[in-house]
C-alpha cells in the first residue's frame, strides 16, 4: 500500500500566535515551530498500516524552508520518503490553494491512501482534506477516530454530532484522522540518525505546474485585524478550603441554584 | 450593497434541521437578498415547514435515499455544483458541522472558489466579508471575498441567534442529480449514537466539563453528580480526554466538537487550549478550577479557582445540595 501523509510545521500551539502587521501572514520569525501535533497521529496511522500490510509511507509538506523539520520528524518516526514544496509564491495561500498544491504533489508520486489530520492546529479550517480528495477524485473519509484495513477495504469510525458512523471504503481514498485515532510513537535515536539519509524531494509551485497561486490572488483579502474584546478580568481565588463555597455562592448569584 | 441570493446548507436529522441552519437563515435574511435552503436527506421535505418559518422561501431538497448510504461530501458537491450553475447564488453558508465541512470543502475545490471557515460573523457592506476569531480568540480577522462567486463560508454554530420569520413553508424544489456510482466506494454501513442521558450540551443552561486534570475516567461521575445536584446541567469534556477514550466524542466541547453558550460554564481540570475555548468562550459566565495558576483558562474565567478539581468537586456537590434543599 502506498500511503501519503500530509504534515505541517506550525508555530508551537502552546504559544499565542501573531500576524505580521504589514502582510497579515502568520508571524514565523522568532517563534518556536513544531510539527502540528495532529499530524503525528496521521504519520502514526500510516506507519501502522504499512507495518501490517506492507508498502511505504511518503510525507508531503507545503511551507517555508523550516517545514523540513516536520518532514524530518516524520522520517525519523519511520516514513520512507519526504516531499517539501517550498516557494515564496505560495506565501499566504488559502485552504484551497494549499489543497491544490498538496494534491498535485500527491498525484505526482501516486498513492493508494492519503492520510491527513482533521485540521491544522494553527489555521483550523478543517476543509483541506476534503478539497484534496475532490481534486484527486476519491472519497474523503473525514474525522476518523479509528482506521482498520483488511487487505481490501478500509473500515473507519467517523465522528458525527451524535456519535460515529461506520464507513467502509475502497482505495484509493483520503482519510483524515483525529488525534484520538492512535498513540503516536516517538522517533528513536536510530530513526533520527537514519532520517538524514532518506530520500527527500524539494519542489516549487512551478514543478507542480501551479503558477501564480497564492497570496493576493487567492480570491480573498484580509481587510481588518483587531484585538478581540477581552473578557473583563475575573476573580481568581486560591483554594484554602473555601473555594467550593465561593463557587456555590457564584452559582446562586447567577441564579443557577 | 445587498446580497442577491444566499443559500443555507441545512443538516437534517429525522426531518429536523440542525439548529445552526436556523441561525444561519436568520443572518442570511438580514443581508437583504433572497434566502433559500439546501438539504440532502430522505426526510428533507419534512423540514420545509421549519426552514420556511425561519425565512427560507425555497428548499432545494435531495430525497434520494442513496444520499444517506454514502458519505455526503462527494455527491452533495456534485449536486450543488450543478445547482449553482443553474441558479447563481452569491453566497453559500454552511454550519461548522462534520458534513458541512465535507460538502463545503469539496464544493469549493470543485468550483475553484475560495472558502472561509470558522466564521463568527458576516457582513455584506461593499462585498461579502467573514469575521473569524483566531489564536485563542485574541484576534478578530475580517476577510473579504474577491469577485469569484459563489462565496462559500463555514460559520461556527451559535454565532447568530435563530429567529422565526413567520414565513410560510419553503417551496420544495427537488434536486434530481443522482448519486454517482463512484461515491459508493465509501459506504456508511452503520450509524452509532453515543447516547448521553440528560439535557443536550448545546441547549443546557449550565454545562460542566472535565479535562485531564480529573486524573481518571471514573472521576467524570463527580461531574454527573454535580450536574444532577444543580439540575438541568449537561456534562461535556475537553478533546484531550475524548481522544484518550475516557468519554464519548459526543461529549466533546470545542473546535472539533460542540459549541456551547450556556448561562454558566464550569471547567474542571481543563487547561484551556484554543481547541477547547472556541467551543465555550461564548458562555455568559465561566468558572474554572485548575491546579496550574498559569493555565490559559483563567484568562477567560469570571471566577477562577486555583485548586485540585478532585478536591473541590465533592465539597461543591455538598454545598450545592445544601443550598438546594
Amino acid at each position: 500500500m502506498k500511503v501519503v501523509v500530509c504534515v505541517k510545521q506550525i508555530p508551537d500551539p502552546n504559544t499565542t500566535g501573531q500576524l505580521e502587521p504589514s502582510t497579515h501572514f502568520l508571524k514565523r520569525d522568532g517563534v518556536e515551530a513544531v510539527m502540528d501535533p495532529g499530524d503525528e497521529s496521521g504519520v502514526e496511522a500510516g506507519l501502522q498500516l504499512v507495518e501490517k500490510h506492507g508498502g511505504d509511507v511518503t510525507v508531503v509538506s507545503m511551507g517555508p524552508e523550516r517545514g523540513l523539520d516536520a518532514v524530518r520528524k516524520a522520517l525519523a518516526m519511520g516514513a520512507g520518503k519526504g516531499v517539501l514544496i517550498s516557494d515564496d509564491a505560495l506565501r499566504g495561500s488559502d485552504a484551497l490553494t494549499t489543497a491544490k498544491v498538496l494534491a498535485a504533489a500527491i498525484k505526482k508520486d501516486g498513492f493508494d491512501l492519503v492520510i491527513t489530520a482533521t485540521e491544522s492546529t494553527d489555521g483550523y479550517t478543517g476543509i483541506v482534506p476534503q478539497a484534496i480528495a475532490e481534486l484527486l477524485d476519491v472519497p474523503a473519509v473525514s474525522f476518523a477516530k479509528s482506521v482498520e484495513y483488511d487487505g481490501a477495504t478500509l473500515k473507519v469510525q467517523r465522528q458525527t454530532e451524535a456519535g460515529y458512523d461506520v464507513v467502509e471504503a475502497q482505495l484509493p481514498a483520503v482519510v483524515s484522522v483525529t488525534a484520538g485515532a492512535n498513540e503516536p510513537r516517538y522517533p528513536s535515536l536510530k530513526g533520527i540518525m537514519g532520517a538524514k539519509s532518506k530520500p527527500m524531494d524539494r519542489l516549487t509551485a512551478a514543478d507542480l505546474g501551479i503558477g501564480d497561486a497564492g497570496g493576493a490572488t487567492a480570491g480573498q483579502t484580509i481587510t481588518a485585524v483587531e484585538p478581540a474584546p477581552e473578557r473583563a478580568a475575573g476573580e481568581i481565588v486560591k483554594d484554602e478550603g473555601e473555594a467550593a463555597k465561593r463557587i456555590a455562592e457564584f452559582l446562586v448569584e447567577k441564579k443557577v441554584i | 450593497m445587498a446580497v442577491g441570493k444566499v443559500w443555507v446548507f441545512a443538516d437534517i436529522t429525522e426531518g429536523k434541521p440542525a439548529p445552526v441552519a436556523l441561525e444561519l437563515l436568520a443572518k442570511a435574511r438580514s443581508l437583504g437578498g433572497t434566502t433559500e435552503a439546501v438539504a440532502f436527506s430522505k426526510d428533507a421535505e419534512a423540514a420545509a415547514g421549519e426552514l420556511g418559518a425561519h425565512g427560507a422561501t425555497t428548499l432545494f431538497a435531495a430525497t434520494d435515499p442513496a444520499y444517506d448510504e454514502v458519505l455526503l461530501g462527494g455527491p452533495a458537491a456534485d449536486a450543488l455544483a450543478a445547482l449553482v450553475g443553474e441558479h447563481h447564488p452569491d453566497l453559500i453558508l454552511f454550519g461548522m458541522t462534520y458534513d458541512g465541512r465535507d460538502v463545503a470543502g469539496r464544493l469549493a475545490a470543485r468550483l475553484g472558489v475560495p472558502v472561509l471557515a470558522n466564521g463568527v460573523d458576516l457582513s455584506a457592506d461593499g462585498g461579502i466579508a467573514v469575521q473569524t476569531s483566531i489564536f485563542g480568540a485574541t484576534l478578530n480577522v475580517t476577510t473579504k471575498f474577491d469577485a469569484a462567486t459563489p462565496a462559500i463560508a463555514i460559520m461556527r454554530p451559535k454565532s447568530f441567534a435563530a429567529e422565526p420569520s413567520g414565513g410560510a413553508a419553503a417551496k420544495v424544489v427537488p434536486i434530481t442529480t443522482p448519486v454517482d456510482e463512484k461515491h459508493r466506494r465509501a459506504r456508511v454501513t452503520d450509524r452509532v449514537a453515543d447516547v448521553a442521558a440528560g439535557p443536550k450540551l448545546e441547549e443546557a443552561p449550565v454545562v460542566i466539563s472535565g479535562g485531564r486534570g480529573l486524573g481518571d475516567p471514573k472521576n467524570f461521575e463527580l461531574l454527573d453528580q454535580l450536574a444532577s445536584a444543580i439540575g438541568g446541567a449537561a456534562v461535556g469534556a475537553s478533546r484531550a480526554v475524548v481522544d484518550a477514550g475516557w468519554v464519548p466524542y459526543a461529549m466533546q466541547v470545542g473546535q472539533t466538537g460542540k459549541t456551547v453558550k450556556p448561562g454558566v460554564y464550569l471547567a474542571f481540570g481543563i487547561s484551556g487550549a484554543m481547541q477547547h475555548t472556541v467551543g465555550m468562550k461564548g458562555a455568559k459566565a465561566i468558572v474554572a478550577v485548575n491546579k496550574d495558576e498559569n493555565a490559559p483558562i483563567f484568562k477567560l474565567a469570571d471566577l477562577g479557582v486555583v485548586a485540585d478539581a478532585l478536591k473541590v468537586l465533592p465539597q461543591l456537590i455538598e454545598e450545592v445540595k445544601a443550598r438546594k434543599s
